[in-house]
């Protein structure tokens, strides 16, 4: 069975993702990063329904319908920040540093 | 089986390759545009594993919404030309990867722990066959997990409303 080699897979894309959002500073590549983690959370959900049942699937859709209102509010907060600051570099953003 | 596991391993290799060169790319175009090819594998990757109406919710929701709207904010904001790097210095890439790391440690241990053996092998497939690919996820989704289904609409709801008075010209 592919259950293995899924999770396997799965790992690897989660573990890219976190090193995307420590390794960047441009905040809009940073929520891209998010994305790749949900996909492979996603992933895992997919690979373990198959001997668990559907309900696995079903938290996929969950996560899906989740991922895009995170996106559109977040993309929102990034606008009114650039409107802001003209920067999405996360390092210019330090209003709350006193 | 091994035509199976060809088509297994190319796209988890195109998937974790693409979202390599992701994280890496200077332009957050190019960086957008490798996840897009990310998406693409994992949506294949869901098929092999026999969650074909995912797969094709997976290409309309994350490719085709998703990243259009990222690509959209991308352009709007002019963030397309490539400027200097926005990778860390090299003490927060030494820490970052270090992290992602051990991350992956844990990750790949945790697999070890086996998931209890449920459903025999191929019953999804069956499922599938029998009574085509959407209602074995639809009527569970319409009975069981019907309160969750209604509280999402409400989350899409907010969502749509906050983005809306978010990106209005006066905060």
């Amino acid at each position: 069975m592919l259950l293995g080699p899924s999770l396997a897979v799965s790992a690897v894309l989660f573990a890219l993702g976190v090193a995307g959002v420590l390794l960047r500073r441009n905040a809009i590549v940073i929520f891209m990063c998010v994305e790749l983690m949900l996909n492979a959370v996603n992933l895992t959900f997919v690979a373990l329904a198959q001997q668990l049942g559907v309900a696995g699937q079903i938290f996929v859709f969950f996560v899906m319908a989740v991922a895009a209102a995170e996106a559109a509010v977040g993309l929102a907060i990034m606008l009114a920040i650039y409107r802001h600051r003209q920067t999405v570099n996360l390092q210019d953003i330090n209003l709350l540093k006193g | 089986m091994t035509a199976t596991l060809v088509i297994f391993w190319g796209f988890a290799a195109l998937a974790v390759g693409a979202a390599l060169l992701c994280i890496t790319r200077k332009n957050p175009v190019a960086s957008a545009l490798w996840l897009v090819v990310t998406l693409f594998s994992i949506a294949a990757l869901f098929v092999v594993l026999d969650a074909q109406f995912i797969a094709v919710l997976q290409l309309l929701v994350y490719a085709g919404a998703i990243m259009v709207l990222f690509l959209f904010v991308i352009m709007l904001l002019n963030l397309g030309r490539g400027g200097p790097s926005d990778l860390k210095g090299p003490a927060g890439l030494a820490v970052g990867v270090l992290l992602a790391g051990l991350m992956l440690v844990q990750l790949l241990g945790l697999r070890q722990a086996s998931a209890a053996p449920g459903l025999a092998a191929g019953a999804m497939a069956r499922a599938a066959a029998e009574q085509g690919m959407v209602p074995p996820i639809a009527r569970p989704l319409f009975s069981v997990y019907l309160v969750p289904f209604e509280i999402t609409s409400i989350l899409l709801l907010a969502a749509l409303v906050g983005a809306v008075v978010l990106a209005k010209r006066k905060l």
